[in-house]
């Protein structure tokens, strides 16, 4: 009976999801501000309709009254959000509001999933951010100011990852994370943000050559600190965000070439000097020819993706757990596994939809120093993206980073949060001045 | 609106926001790409490569499956059944396989672990290509739905033949279709009843030295013997090829050089034999003469190409061959291998597609045992194709292999193939000697037919049996004149 129930849903489910990704494009194509509202609308009932029969085969599967107790807990903080974005910040944008509580809605059902202590560790951190984080539109607008602060942020980046460098234990060969009173804390994660924001208010006071050489040696310090913690996605992101944030303040197409061509080299010393970039690329290029060691993990992943194919096995009907680091790196391929590829790719769509918004959002400021922190912001969350799907679907190397607001992590769930909220802030106050 | 633009400057904090904006539209543009073409490629692996990725002895979903699919049939070329699944009224299954232990290696077992083409094709047996729709149904009715089934290159008769051309002596025969590379018999002893696998599991794995499970068709490791003149031969037409119709050689039972010496099989005196005599009647002396010439870089090489030492092209699971040569070899080593003794070892299989390359011009085509899949209702699913592996050696030299190995059959040790009703033979035989014991060997022999034209290669190996003229050669008859039957 549970097997019918949970292959009734999942086309249903994919369903919803089609319609729901294919709404937040739609968004863009209306430039009337009640048509727009009109389709969140209809986005927000698709959400609460995916969460509610998602939970209900949960429920069946595992009969077990903590799930009702964490649906009811999960879907009260997702509308309350919802309607509270609504009502303090009515200029906010819908869509991205939507969109971030769609992903936290997948993130609980798989963590649910998958892991009910993890999945409650989740929704209780996504609480505290969201509270924490529905201040910050409000802080933006009294304290417009932090862009002064350019050098304080420059320098509390390194300082951070000096301070990881020394003082932290390595967890799979990596050094990510400090212990501080029990909470991990995972410095580069903070700093990305702070990152953007340092580069963004040098690079809107002044963009000579000079200060493009300042900016590219404080981005260098921050890269290989992180090469040095062996953390080479977050080098690859704030890399990338740095080429990017030279491009949009100068104009010149020429510092793109130039850097992509420093970060080929980069990456060809990088394979040369460091064994686990070889092996990362080894487990690239022949996953079950290198089964046994180093293809494990993609390995695994592949068989999740190709095993669900495009429907999926139904939530509780696959065997995700047999994949490594399941509930951060690779939750997309539990996933596609359980939901089917169709699901995972409208959940591309979706991420896609949040980066065109917040790109949008950026192109509309006349302050170009808001351009550059949206600019920045936009780019760190698009590229994890892309690292992590591209990395679990074998479609590039591994890099090891979390899927934001999806994966499983305290850190990882609150800056993402902060960041959308920091867009909001702008975009509210924007439509206000 | 245009023409107060030409009058109106643009401040410079306006240029510049446009140029940024520009900038911005062109990052999205990028990214956006970028992310169709990861969508494009996640569909496209979804589709095309995850059905082969994911039938992988490591992933542990293969049960899943079986709690929602009866596992489909597996059926010989022409449709008879090799295994299928019944289902009693309680919903018990089992898994039956009609010709008991006549197929035990090739198709395999799916009762106790997998092997075979039950594990090749594990995931397609266990998955259903039905109608949506009927589907749908199945599964809210809770019915299990019917898994795919499998339609195999083998054929019944061939097998049966090759079978009972092996008799009661280890080892194994492997035919194949030159032109295709579809495996038409594979069949290795000592067999097992894979209906009682679970049952006997104990008795099966209790004796070491049975090694029952083995396929030795694939996995059997085997001296070649002289059938590794063949090789030898390939080489000396490449650095000596002009000399070939001068040369002459006196053989009176052995050959000595530098303190080594060969001995031909039994010790026999061939004479005065030229290189065709050499070849047709296995001369060991005048083929460690012959090596004695040999470069022995070019002959590792000539290995190499030929899939020695080397992963061999093909879906199942197998040995690699091996052949000891290498530039700092001893002349001993360079004599042992030139007919096919010493550390020097191969698969029935592999010397299987080294004769088809020299029948076929030089081009080997991948060997294969599943030719399609069809859904329970017989529509076809998917049709693997014909695959060319490549070129193992010159079309020159080939011509000059089959007119040697033409003559093995009409004036030399594979007589026992002249004669033959409905087509004509070529081969090679071997007499391998496996142990200091150098009474009993091992016996081989390759080949193809027709002459002209060849459509079918032979091998066989048929462990401590004696010469390969005696017994390997009728045993491939057999399977040939099988073959003929159903031409």
């Amino acid at each position: 009976m549970e097997l019918i129930i949970a292959e009734t849903v999942k086309y249903i489910l994919t369903a919803l999801m089609i319609l729901y990704s294919f709404q937040s494009f739609l968004v863009f194509r209306h430039k009337e501000e009640e048509e727009t509202r009109a389709i969140c609308r209809g986005q927000t009932v698709v959400m609460v309709l995916i969460q509610f029969l998602s939970f209900m085969v949960l429920y069946l599967e595992e009969r077990d009254i903590q799930i009702i107790v964490y649906y009811l807990v999960s879907q009260t903080t997702i509308l309350a959000v919802i309607i509270f974005y609504s009502i303090v910040y009515r200029n906010s944008s819908r869509l991205l509001v939507n969109n971030m509580c769609l992903l936290l809605t997948i993130s609980f059902i798989m963590l649910t999933r998958l892991s009910y202590y993890r999945a409650i560790r989740q929704v209780l951190v996504a609480i505290a951010s969201l509270i924490i984080t529905s201040t910050i539109p409000y802080i933006l607008m009294k304290f417009s100011d932090i862009r002064r602060y350019y050098y304080f942020f420059a320098i509390f980046g390194i300082v951070m990852f000096l301070l990881v460098l020394f003082f932290s234990v390595a967890v799979n060969g990596s050094k990510l994370n400090v212990n501080i009173f029990g909470v991990t804390f995972q410095p580069s994660e903070f700093v990305k943000l702070t990152f953007v924001i340092s580069m963004a208010g040098f690079l809107a006071k002044s963009h000579k050559l000079k200060d493009v050489v300042i900016t590219g040696l404080i981005a260098l310090a921050h890269v290989m600190l992180l090469v040095l913690a062996k953390d080479l996605g977050s080098a690859l992101i704030f890399f990338v965000v740095y080429i990017v944030l030279i491009y949009v303040a100068t104009g010149r197409f020429n510092y793109v070439l130039a850097g992509s061509a420093a970060g080929l080299m980069a990456a060809i010393a990088g394979y040369k000097l460091f064994s686990h970039v070889r092996v990362r690329v080894a487990a690239f290029t022949d996953p079950f020819g290198t089964i046994d060691n180093a293809g494990y993990q993609i390995a695994q992943s592949l068989f999740a993706i190709g095993t669900g194919g495009f429907f999926g096995m139904g939530i509780g009907q696959g065997a995700p757990k047999k994949i490594p680091v399941v509930v951060s790196d690779f939750i997309f391929s539990a996933i596609a596994e359980e939901m089917g590829v169709i699901f995972a790719i409208c959940i591309i769509l979706v991420c896609l939809s949040c980066f065109i918004m917040f790109m949008n959002i950026s192109i509309k400021f006349k302050d170009s120093f808001y351009k550059l922190v949206g600019v920045g912001i936009a780019v760190i969350y698009i590229f994890q993206v892309f690292l992590t799907i591209g990395g679990v679907t074998k479609f590039i190397p591994l890099t090891g980073v979390t899927l934001p607001l999806i994966s499983y992590g305290g850190n990882s769930i609150m800056v993402t949060l902060i960041m959308f909220a920091i867009i909001q802030g702008l975009y509210v106050n924007r439509k206000k001045s | 609106m245009r023409f107060i633009n030409i009058f109106k400057k643009e401040s410079p904090a306006e240029t510049e926001r446009r140029r940024s904006n520009r900038s911005i539209a062109y990052v999205a543009a990028f990214f956006s790409v970028l992310f169709f073409v990861l969508i494009a490629y996640i569909v496209e692996y979804t589709y095309y490569e995850a059905p082969e990725d994911i039938n992988n002895t490591y992933n542990p979903r293969q049960d899943i499956y079986a709690k929602r699919v009866v596992r489909g049939c597996i059926f010989s070329r022409d449709g008879d059944i090799l295994a299928k699944t019944d289902t009693d009224d309680q919903g018990n299954e089992k898994r039956e396989y009609p010709y008991g232990p006549l197929f035990a290696h090739v198709v395999g077992f799916s009762t106790h672990g997998k092997t075979g083409v039950e594990s090749s094709a594990n995931i397609r047996l266990l998955t259903s290509n039905k109608f949506v729709t009927e589907r749908m149904v199945n599964i809210l009715e809770g019915e299990k739905n019917k898994g795919d089934c499998v339609i195999t290159t083998l054929d019944l008769d061939m097998q049966k033949a090759a079978y009972e051309a092996l008799g009661s002596y280890r080892g194994a025969i492997v035919a194949t279709d030159i032109k295709s590379g579809e495996i038409l018999c594979m069949v290795s002893k000592p067999d097992f009843d894979p209906n009682y696998i679970a049952d006997n599991w104990e008795a099966i794995n209790s004796d070491p030295n049975s090694s029952v499970l083995l396929n030795r068709a694939t996995q059997g490791l085997y001296p070649p013997g002289s059938t590794f003149k063949i090789v030898t031969m390939l080489e000396y037409l490449k650095e000596h090829g002009e000399e070939i119709d001068s040369y002459s050689f006196d053989c009176n039972g052995s050959f000595s050089y530098e303190d080594n010496k060969i001995s031909c099989y039994h010790g026999i005196s061939h004479g005065k034999v030229d290189i065709t005599a050499s070849f047709a009647k296995s001369c060991n002396s005048s083929f460690a003469n012959i090596s004695t010439s040999l470069t022995r870089e070019d002959f590792r090489k000539t290995c190499e190409d030929l899939l020695f030492n080397e992963d061999l092209p093909l879906p199942f699971t197998y040995k690699k061959s091996y052949v000891p040569i290498n530039k700092d070899s001893d002349t001993s080593e360079l004599m042992q291998v030139s007919i096919g003794q010493g550390k020097t070892q191969i698969t029935p299989i592999h010397m299987n597609m080294i004769t088809c390359a020299i029948a076929n011009e030089g081009t080997l085509m991948r060997p294969y045992v599943i030719d399609r899949i069809v859904n329970a209702d017989g529509k076809q699913v998917k049709k693997f194709r014909v695959k060319e592996y490549g070129k193992l050696l010159d079309e020159k030299y080939c011509t000059i292999l089959r007119e040697l190995m033409t003559k093995v059959v009409e004036e030399g040790t594979a007589s026992r193939l002249k004669d033959t009703v409905g087509y004509k033979a070529a081969g090679k035989t071997g007499s391998a000697e496996y142990s200091s014991n150098k009474v009993m060997s091992h016996a081989w022999f390759t080949g193809y037919a027709p002459l002209e034209d060849p459509q079918v290669a032979v091998t066989v190996i048929a462990e401590e049996a004696g010469s390969g003229g005696e017994i390997a050669v009728p045993m491939a008859r057999k399977v040939f004149d099988a073959w003929a039957k159903e031409k």
